[in-house]
């Protein structure tokens, strides 16, 4: 009688965390280097700065209850806005609650993504030709419908690509699992990343899953897979890059793990991290920040120095400051409008509830 | 103009759609090759082609997830739900994801779905094939969901959700997709959502219904003409949201009422009625409203469903106690 040994039939491929920076802004693995001039490099830098300021004034801004709700993108600049820096602007974006930086870069108004922070309906009507939807909040459901625009992209005829995000938690999700499948199923262009900071609020890695590797789960669904230091924006960049191609050129689906970290809070509705992560934890990964590593890059290329970094923190502290005097000019809501918003063809049952509502907003 | 079965019906006005326009796209578990499993969509695919009617992997939510993609991108998608008992998987994408973009984006963002899927009772299936959960769906703002009870609505009404902007859930009764014929015209044609239709005239009391059971009450009400009572039949045909003018119009013509549906008593769709006559007609009523629905248990086994399921004795009695009240 064979007796069949289990421990030996748990299969995880071999994945190497892909890396071009160190933690020393030295490049490490000249092969992955993205073939890009100057400018473009500083621009990638800028970009993660871009982001960082957002963050810390998002959050000071919540703090004078200037603005509502924010998910703090601090640690997380390399994965968001490495990979966005390879998104085509006719590319279909369907970003999480945390995403907001890529969805500002792919043609948010900054004023509308503060418009959705305090809850106002006017951060989700979004300009002509900006192709994306608002942020999910339901983890993992943006996941199914990425399976589908990116089955409408191609079924266009379109050359284009429908991104999606979400984190180590959502890859428990059966949205998750549906998305990645269908996807493949139907070869549809979608870039599925998946951005693992460690933490589903406080639940560790470890207890969403027993996989060794979170993007290995694209191999039950026949799917590449690719694993990356997601505090590197030159290896995101270009390992998203060359994904982006590879799936544009009509090869089907791609799963991209960013290993990365949350350095501040879930959100900042309360949540503490101090709860449930070890400081000492926090300070490895702050030895690893992404902006930390590319700005001695640039330095050591002379490219970058603190006189073009205050300078630049100045031009978007300025566009933050410029954006909120819009949000802080918004109209106050009305229930008659949500009301006639519900239905594109409004039905006699509402239209009896907005006459209601028109009266009692004295219109 | 043919006499047709509902289901015959139900797949013309798809085949109207598909080859009127070329947005329209029909998919779901087995409705290729296969034609799906009660045939709705049979002949489809080989007509349309492999990429407007096509298979999916089996997952619910992937489906309707599927659908949502479909529509941002462009698409007009039909969905089919093999079961409503099977809708749960998928009620995020239907009710936390579809029926809110327009909400959302102060109606920018339009979602021209249509999800159909079978459902009602008497029909012997295994549990979670029956269950009638328009309820449910009613009570999600956003979603239309419509009720055939005969192949002439079903056709007429299903091209119109088609082709409407706003998602609408087309729920299909089982039994009468074989059970009965009507005289359905070539072409397309379209039954309006949102409007209830009067089935049957009369004088004497009003039998408010939609599906199966709106058959049923016909049946009954026919029946009691011959003892001389004259019951009027309103088939609500969209359960969500109601035609308010038409169930206030038939309630302050007869004044009296009796409520029909196959669903659990609590919190369905004539719980919704009945509220409404109570605030804007209790003065028309001259008798209280009879209510006749199933018992509020899960959808039972199926060699009990004769015991559960409300049937034309249970109609007939409301009828008469209503009337003799």
């Amino acid at each position: 009688m064979t007796q069949l040994d289990f421990e030996s039939l748990k299969h995880t491929p071999e994945y190497e965390t892909l890396q071009v920076l160190n933690n020393d802004g030295e490049v490490v693995n000249p092969d992955l280097m993205p073939d890009l001039s100057d400018d473009q490099y500083v621009d990638l830098y800028k970009q993660m700065l871009w982001s960082r300021v957002l963050g810390d004034r998002s959050t000071k801004l919540n703090r004078q209850g200037r603005l509502g709700f924010f998910a703090p993108t601090a640690g997380e600049e390399a994965s968001q806005m490495g990979t966005s820096a390879a998104m085509d602007k006719g590319d279909f974006l369907l970003t999480a609650y945390r995403d907001i930086p890529q969805l500002i870069k792919h043609g948010l108004p900054m004023e509308k993504a503060f418009m959705w922070s305090i809850g106002h309906v006017n951060g989700n009507v979004y300009p002509d030709g900006l192709n994306a939807v608002p942020p999910q909040i339901i983890i993992g459901a943006q996941y199914v419908q990425t399976a589908g625009a990116a089955l409408g992209l191609k079924k266009s005829g379109s050359k284009n690509v429908a991104w999606t995000y979400t984190g180590d938690g959502g890859t428990s999700q059966g949205d998750f699992y549906e998305g990645i499948n269908f996807a493949g199923s139907f070869k549809a262009p979608a870039l599925f990343v998946v951005q693992n900071n460690g933490y589903a609020i406080s639940v560790p890695r470890h207890v969403q899953s027993a996989a060794p590797v979170l993007a290995q789960k694209a191999v039950a669904a026949g799917i590449p897979s690719v694993l990356v230091d997601g505090m590197d924006i030159l290896a995101v960049y270009e390992v998203t890059k060359q994904a982006r191609e590879w799936i544009a050129a009509g090869n089907g689906p791609v799963l991209i793990e960013t290993i990365c970290y949350r350095f501040g809070a879930h959100t900042l509705s309360g949540d503490d991290p101090k709860r449930y992560r070890e400081k000492s934890e926090e300070e490895e990964w702050f030895a690893k920040d992404p902006l930390i590593r590319m700005k001695k890059f640039l330095e050591n290329k002379g490219l970058w120095d603190d006189e073009k970094e205050a300078a630049y923190k100045d031009e978007v502290e300025a566009e933050i400051e410029k954006a909120m005097a819009v949000v802080e000019s918004q109209p106050v809501q009305k229930v008659s409008e949500f009301l006639e918003a519900t239905f594109d063809e409004t039905p006699a049952a509402i239209e009896r509830q907005v006459k209601e509502y028109q009266a009692k907003e004295g219109n | 103009m043919a006499k047709l079965t509902m289901v015959k019906a139900i797949t013309d006005a798809m085949d109207e759609e598909l080859a009127r326009d070329d947005k329209v796209l029909v998919f779901g578990e087995d409705v290729g090759k296969n034609g799906g499993v009660f045939r709705a969509t049979d002949g489809l695919q080989e007509k349309h082609g492999e990429d407007r009617v096509f298979d999916t992997p089996l997952a619910e939510s992937g489906i309707i997830g599927l659908a949502n993609g479909l529509a941002f991108t462009g698409w007009r998608p039909v969905p089919e739900i093999q079961f409503m008992g099977f809708i749960f998987e998928a009620f995020d994408q239907i009710a936390g994801q579809m029926s809110r973009e327009s909400f959302r984006t102060a109606g920018k963002l339009k979602m021209p779905v249509t999800i159909r899927t079978p459902f009602g009772g008497g029909v012997h299936t295994p549990e979670l094939h029956s269950d009638n959960l328009e309820g449910l769906a009613a009570q999600t703002p956003g979603l239309k969901v419509v009720i055939p009870s005969g192949p002439y609505d079903a056709k007429g009404l299903l091209i119109s959700a088609i082709r409407s902007d706003d998602p609408v859930m087309f729920l299909e009764h089982m039994k009468l997709y074989r059970s009965m014929r009507e005289e359905v015209p070539d072409g397309a044609y379209t039954v309006p959502l949102d409007k209830a239709e009067v089935k049957r005239e009369g004088t004497d009391v009003s039998i408010i219904s939609y599906g199966y059971m709106l058959q049923e009450s016909l049946k009954v009400a026919n029946k009691l003409a011959a003892e001389g009572i004259n019951a009027e039949v309103l088939d609500l045909r969209t359960v969500a949201p109601l035609d308010e003018e038409a169930i206030l119009a038939t309630v302050k013509k007869t004044g009296k009422v009796v409520l029909v549906q196959e669903a659990q008593r609590s919190g369905g769709v004539m719980n919704q009625v009945a509220s409404l006559i109570s605030q804007d007609a209790i003065l028309s009523l001259d008798a209280p409203i009879k209510f006749v629905g199933a018992p509020d248990t899960p959808y039972p086994f199926s060699d009990a469903e004769d015991q559960w399921l409300p049937n034309a004795e249970d109609i007939e009695k409301a009828v008469k106690d209503t009337v003799n009240f």
